[in-house]
This record gives structure tokens, sequence and C-alpha cells, in this order.
């Protein structure tokens, strides 16, 4: 526990861990929880990530790897994000009963 | 011939950089992996990815990204606030924008970008529409909502790409 | 230090598992699934700097790519096409 810069990013991307699976648990419906969950998280993990990364020593073996960690889960994730929320529009799972517009319906429907 | 090559410095640079070491067997043995996964694959990058290699491109670029940052945060500090209310502050709907830019590269960039930024997920991509799931559908006009969608990231990465 | 925050990251992998038990449909255990993954990286990543050693990263690495293609996979299911097309 030397470097108090790594152990802040770890904490912080503790929390947004924490708030993200928070609003997986609290929102209504798939997308509203695709929202909260992909960003929070994915930003969580990037951060703890880094913080790793710092604790290692950036130019090193560790924290090299860290660092290529970090650009795999920023890719992929949005990636994730948007199949599952294209999947589930076209197997017709509804939004929300509050929401208040669905243009991709009506454009599909014609 | 030029893109093959530049996929095989790419992967076998990566190998480089995750095993850590200049000891011959290493650099041997990805020197082998590298070229046979260059052969085995047959697009790894799109067309327009040699376009970062002119410099004014690649620095832009490389700006883009401390940007992108910015609003990932923001778009986290929001999501806080939202899921901490008690009263859950949402609006929800899917909205369709338009994107002028044209470059498919570019397009991928950017429906990403609107993924990880405040409120906003690309649910669908049709030719130059863009279907966006918003978590706070604050205005009905279309060129207000492209602009609070699109705008900031649109002008910078036709800049990049074209 | 370390297993304060280690037992944080796990009522966050909870709170993913309930929605996997609870959620009405099939997509919300997959959102949840993909969450879970992600969670999952950055406990490797926490445990590669408690022990001091680098190889719980190539963990973390292959946890992350794995789980993506596990989740397109299950998008491939839910959108009722074959795994050829």
């Amino acid at each position: 526990m030397s470097n108090s810069f790594a152990v802040a990013f770890i904490i912080i991307g503790v929390t947004f861990d924490l708030l993200g699976c928070l609003g997986l648990i609290r929102l209504p419906d798939i997308y509203n929880r695709l929202q909260a969950a992909t960003k929070s998280v994915t930003l969580g993990t990037c951060a703890i990530l880094f913080g790793v990364a710092l604790e290692f020593g950036i130019i090193n073996s560790g924290g090299i790897k860290a660092l290529i960690c970090i650009l795999f889960v920023m890719f992929t994730s949005p990636t994730a994000a948007h199949a599952l929320a294209r999947g589930s529009h076209i197997r017709g799972f509804k939004l929300w009963e509050e929401s208040v517009v669905d243009k991709l319906k009506k454009d599909r429907e014609k | 011939m030029k893109k093959r090559l530049a996929e095989f410095i790419v992967i076998f640079s990566m190998w480089i950089l995750l095993t850590w070491s200049v000891k011959i067997q290493d650099l041997f043995a990805g020197l082998v992996v590298a070229f046979f996964v260059t052969i085995l694959t047959r697009r790894l990058f799109p067309d327009d990815f040699l376009k970062l290699l002119n410099p004014r491109r690649f620095l832009l670029g490389a700006f883009y990204i401390p940007y992108l940052f910015y609003y990932i945060l923001l778009a986290n500090l929001d999501v806080a606030y939202r899921v901490l209310n008690p009263f859950l502050p949402i609006r929800p709907g899917i909205v369709k924008v338009k994107t002028s830019l044209k470059n498919d590269f570019a397009k991928t960039i950017l429906a990403n970008s609107i993924t990880l930024t405040p409120g906003t997920l690309t649910v669908e991509v049709d030719g130059d529409y863009f279907y966006v799931h918003w978590i706070n559908v604050s205005s009905d006009d279309p060129e207000i909502q492209r602009e609070l969608i699109l705008g900031r990231f649109e002008r910078m990465l036709r800049r990049v790409f074209e | 230090m370390f297993t304060f925050l280690f037992f944080f990251l796990i009522i966050a992998a909870f709170m993913c598992l309930y929605r996997v038990m609870v959620g009405p449909t099939p997509p919300d255990r997959m959102v949840a699934i993909d969450i879970l993954g992600i969670i999952v990286v950055g406990m490797c990543a926490l445990f590669a700097a408690q022990t001091k050693r680098d190889f719980y990263l190539y963990i973390a690495i292959s946890w992350s790519i794995l789980s993506f293609v596990g989740t397109l996979a299950l998008v491939k299911f839910l959108e009722g096409r074959g795994f050829d097309e």
C-alpha cells in the first residue's frame, strides 16, 4: 500500500461498480438497466485497472498488462451493450410503460 | 500488402508488450504466431485505419481520447444522481437522429461514444440514421435532439476522418 | 485494506446475482451476466495488486474477451438466429 494515488483510483472504481449494480436493481426496464450498468461498471473497472497499473508502476510487466486490459474493456463493453439492446428490441421486449416515444418500433411497423 | 504489414506489426508489438521480454526464444515464438494470425484473419482492421498514420489526423485522434473521458465521467455522475435519487427522475424513450458522417469506421466510433456518454445508448444503426435510447428525453424537436446527442462528437470525428 | 474493497465488490456481484435470479425477462438476466463478467475482471485486478503477482492480469484479459464472446453468443440465441450465419 505504498502509492496513495493508486489506492484513491481503486476506491473510486469500487464505488462506481457498486453504484452501477444498484442501478441494475433499481431501474425499471432492460434498456435503462443497460444504460446504468454498462456506463458505471465500465468506468469503475477501468479505474480499478488504472489504479493497479499505478501500484505496479506503469512501465513494467504488470502495468502494461493492466493498460491493455483497459483497452479491451473499453472496446468490448459498449459493443456488447449495443448488441444486447438491439437483440432484445428485435425480439420485441417492450419499453417501460411510462416511456415517452419509441421511434424504432414505429419505423419497423411501416 | 501494406495493410497486411501494418496488421503484422500491430500483432507482434502486442505480443512483445504482453510477454515483456526480449529473449530470442520469445521473439521467435511471437514472429511465428503473428505470421499465422495475419494469414488466417482476413480483415482485422477497416480500410480507413491507415488514414490514422497521417500525423495531423493522429494528433487529433489522440486528442479525442481525453475529450471522450471527460464526457464518460459526466455520464457516470449523471447515472449516480439518477440512481441515488429516491424518486427516479427518468423519462426514457427511443429517438431517431441523422448523422452526416459517411465513413464506416467513424460511424462505429461515434456509436460507441454515444453508448458511453450521458444518458444515451445506441440501439440500432440503419444507414445514416441512429436509433438512440435516451434516459431523459428533454425535447421533442429533432434538430435539438441531434445537437444534444451527436453534436459534440461529430464535429471532431469529421476532422479526424474526412 | 484490500480486504474491505473485496467485500464491496462481492456485494456488487451479489446484486448482479439477485438480478439473474429475479429478472422478469431473459435479456435482464443476460445483462446481469455480462456485468458480472466485468466485475470479475476488476476482482482479478485487485487480486493481482494484493499479491503483487502479475499473472492474474492474464486471467483478467482473457476473462474480458471470453465474457464478450459469451454475450454475443447469447444475443444470437436471443435474436433467434443460427450460429453459422
